[in-house]
């Protein structure tokens, strides 16, 4: 092949030789503008999101954690709805990842409250206890530069006020990557907002376990496993509400638990339908019940 | 024989003694956050976190150690093959000292946590710039001694090396785009969904012309030199060289399916990778029919054995990676151990060993001795593959594993497993994997060693 004696021409012909895939799966799309459709709902980030998003990228967070639900029923349910292209037009640069050490983070916003957040970048383990994160406790000691954060937004191209320019200078870069955190997936969330696929759609018949001792030990490691690190592992609250008192914020009817449960409610408490499943929620519902009335008990001998 | 040509060694001889050194490094790091995913107390924040510790691995031995011997060695065989001296040996020297200051700034910088966060193209935009500059003064030298060539007819290891050089350089372009808003802080000029299709465009080609063309480069010169035998087929050899060098290009998005990159271009992908078994096995075939009738060779000569499993793992590992675009396959193992495991097949037994039989075969030739100690070279060998084994195997394990166990529900349709519930499934085989680092680590210390020693025993310089 006389194009192996000639390495001009064979240079040139290697770079047409690659152009063709390059191009077209590539580059003719990017310029076309066909990759994806922007979505309205959509907002950019606020200076404290970027920060906190520069902190992720700064931290290498992406080499644990992916950021995209897949259009896959198994993942769909543990993770929710499946993530559209348009939710990801301001993101440079995109933080997909490729491997999960731990959980997708694509709906992170609104599944924990801040308090959550926040102790679990400090101490993983204190919430996760079999969990390989690193400890970020260290982020509470480190400020943000608000000029720097300005000129930021400016490259980006994102609209702020002075006023979210100002109130930097009393955060931390823990409050920036928290308030990432909640921002994850929270548009998307808003504009299609309606009750989380629930494994039973329809409001719950009666406890089938409701003081069965069996079923309330098994209640009781559930307990332990899923639910300890936010309500206490003696049920009397944490950074979420005491289970033993008399104040029932939703309701304090096996049923209303049940739903609670399945379903979450607002303000910090995550859904656990599609993990738990309606037998393992029962369980749990006779557990709280049965403990609740323990409480009682203890108390009325005082 | 080339009688009268005065052939560039010492840069050759420098790059490879660098690549040996980013190469141990590497390693240890690798070692570090194999035991960080067990032991996450090892985490010691803020430089010394597996988030910014893995960047520093990936980066140390692709650039640092895969990039050092590739530098090295085409330095070598492109003046042999061109039968002429490299046309500027200084610039060739500072491309050298630019080369490990470049390596030494990637690791402070993203120890710094100065990173892009893009794989592969962690490094900032200052570094970007002395990249294409380092990598310009190496085009200059490998171009034109092939202009100033004194044998016409390019040899196939040649049209690896023009094709490694020209797609570098528009694929690391193209990716590190990006807008300065800081000293070591950049946004890229792509978003989301165009920003993780240009990523992987290039992420996948980085490992088809940094992890393949140079290596078959390497596999095509050596092999013939360490046997005395022709190449089996030249058919064969232009039919994969323009088959991955065309193909590769189309493959990129089979890193992101079910993405929401447009499912046209990931299906384009899949095809692809498919595709492109065939002309990377046209290799393996060249390998396996060059050994017909020569098969003694692997006990007689301690450098064929690491020539031909080199062979072997690409072999299984273009055969294993596009069986991962496959979508009922990437389902199950996208985002777990299965894809390291996939990697560390490649870089451990593909990449490593095809450099270490190069290494093996030049450095004694350019210090006019022979090699230090075959028994050492063997034990080398037996160690690196072990520990590659381990590594890969368990890896491939856990992620079946952890990937199956998503994916189940419980009769009632509620999810069977918990993440945690992978997490602790991964654990042991985590510990595995890490023991089989420090096996494999074992390894590279020995070939070092016996690098070293051969330097050592050195007479000279050998005219030609």
């Amino acid at each position: 092949m006389s194009v192996n004696s000639r390495p001009v021409v064979f240079l040139v012909l290697a770079v047409v030789v690659i152009s063709a895939g390059t191009m077209i799966t590539t580059f003719i799309p990017l310029f076309a503008g066909t990759t994806y459709e922007k979505i309205e709902g959509i907002t950019p980030y606020s200076p404290l999101e970027v920060v906190g998003r520069d902190v992720y990228v700064r931290e290498g967070c992406n080499n644990c954690h992916t950021q995209t639900v897949r259009p896959l029923k198994f993942e769909t349910d543990r993770y929710g709805d499946y993530s559209r292209g348009g939710e990801f037009q301001y993101d440079r640069p995109f933080q997909w990842g490729s491997k999960r050490t731990g959980p997708d983070l694509a709906r992170e916003g609104g599944k924990y409250p801040d308090s959550w957040q926040y102790q679990h970048f400090r101490d993983p383990r204190s919430l996760v206890p079999e969990s390989n994160m690193p400890a970020y406790a260290w982020l509470v000691d480190e400020k943000i530069d608000p000029a720097y954060t300005e000129k930021k937004m400016k490259t980006l191209g994102f609209p702020y006020t002075p006023e979210d320019i100002s109130a930097l200078s009393d955060k931390s870069e823990m409050d920036a990557l928290v308030a990432y955190m909640q921002k994850m997936g929270a548009d998307w969330k808003k504009m299609n907002a309606k009750p989380v696929a629930a494994v039973s759609a329809p409001a719950p018949g009666e406890n089938p376990y409701a003081g069965n001792e069996a079923a309330i030990k098994e209640g009781e490691e559930i307990f332990e496993a899923n639910c300890a690190a936010c309500h206490g592992e003696r049920l009397t609250g944490g950074i979420g509400p005491d289970l033993v008192d008399d104040e029932w914020l939703f309701g304090g009817a096996d049923k209303d638990i049940f739903t609670s449960i399945n379903g979450g409610r607002p303000n910090g408490m995550p859904p656990f339908g599609s993990t738990l499943g309606d037998d393992k929620i029962w369980k749990v519902v006779s557990f709280i019940k049965s403990s609740h009335a323990k409480g009682h008990e203890a108390s009325e001998h005082h | 024989m080339d009688p009268g040509v005065k052939y560039e060694y010492d840069v050759v001889k420098g790059f490879a003694l660098s690549a040996l050194v980013w190469g141990a490094v590497g390693v240890l790091i690798g070692l570090l956050i194999a035991f960080q995913m067990v032991y996450p107390q090892l985490n010691f924040p803020p430089y010394l976190t597996f988030g910014r510790l893995r960047v520093v691995h990936v980066n140390g031995l692709a650039f640092g150690f895969g990039l050092g011997a590739i530098f090295s060695m085409f330095y070598y065989m492109t003046q042999r093959l061109a039968k002429a001296p490299l046309p500027f040996p200084k610039l060739a020297q500072v491309h050298l000292w630019l080369f490990n200051a470049a390596i030494v700034a990637a690791a402070v910088t993203l120890l710094m946590g100065y990173s892009q966060a893009k794989e592969y193209a962690e490094l900032e935009w200052p570094l970007d710039i002395g990249v294409v500059i380092i990598w310009v003064m190496f085009a200059t030298n490998i171009i034109g001694t092939v202009i100033k060539r004194k044998e016409p007819y390019m040899y196939v290891s040649l049209w690896y090396i023009l094709a490694t050089v020209v797609t570098v350089a528009v694929l690391y372009i193209g990716n590190n785009l990006a807008i300065p808003v800081g000293a070591f802080k950049s946004y890229p000029v792509y978003a989301g969904v165009d920003d993780a299709n240009v990523e992987w465009w290039y992420g996948h080609n980085a490992v088809g012309f940094v992890f393949t063309t140079p290596i078959l480069a390497m596999f095509y010169y050596v092999l013939p030199k360490a046997t005395g035998a022709p190449i089996f087929s030249h058919r064969l050899s232009l039919l994969g060289f323009w088959g991955v060098v065309f193909a590769y290009l189309w493959t990129g998005a089979h890193h992101l399916v079910y993405t929401p990159v447009p499912n046209w271009i990931q299906t384009t992908a899949i095809v692809f990778s498919i595709f492109l078994i065939a002309p990377s096995w046209a290799s393996v075939v060249n390998g396996y029919y060059t050994m017909e009738g020569r098969w003694s060779q692997m006990k007689d000569n301690y450098l064929i054995k690491f020539i031909i499993l080199g062979i072997t793992f690409y072999g299984l590992q273009v055969i294993q990676g596009p069986s991962q675009a496959i979508r009922a396959i990437s389902q199950v193992v996208h985002y777990t151990d299965y894809i390291p495991g996939h990697v560390h097949m490649g870089t451990m037994g593909w990449v490593t060993l095809t450099i270490s039989a190069m290494l093996y075969y030049a450095i004694p030739r350019m210090y006019n001795t022979e090699i230090y100690s075959i028994k050492i070279a063997n034990a080398h060998f037996w160690l690196v593959l072990v520990g590659q084994l381990i590594f890969s195997i368990t890896m491939w394990v856990t992620g079946i594993g952890q990937g199956l166990m998503m994916m189940e529900h419980s009769p009632d349709g509620s999810l069977a497993y918990s993440f945690i519930d992978a997490i602790r499934f991964n654990k042991p085989f985590w510990t595995m994997r890490a023991i089989g680092g420090v096996i494999y680590f074992a390894g590279f210390v020995l070939f070092i060693y016996n690098i070293v020693m051969t330097v050592r025993s050195g007479k000279g310089e050998k005219a030609a």
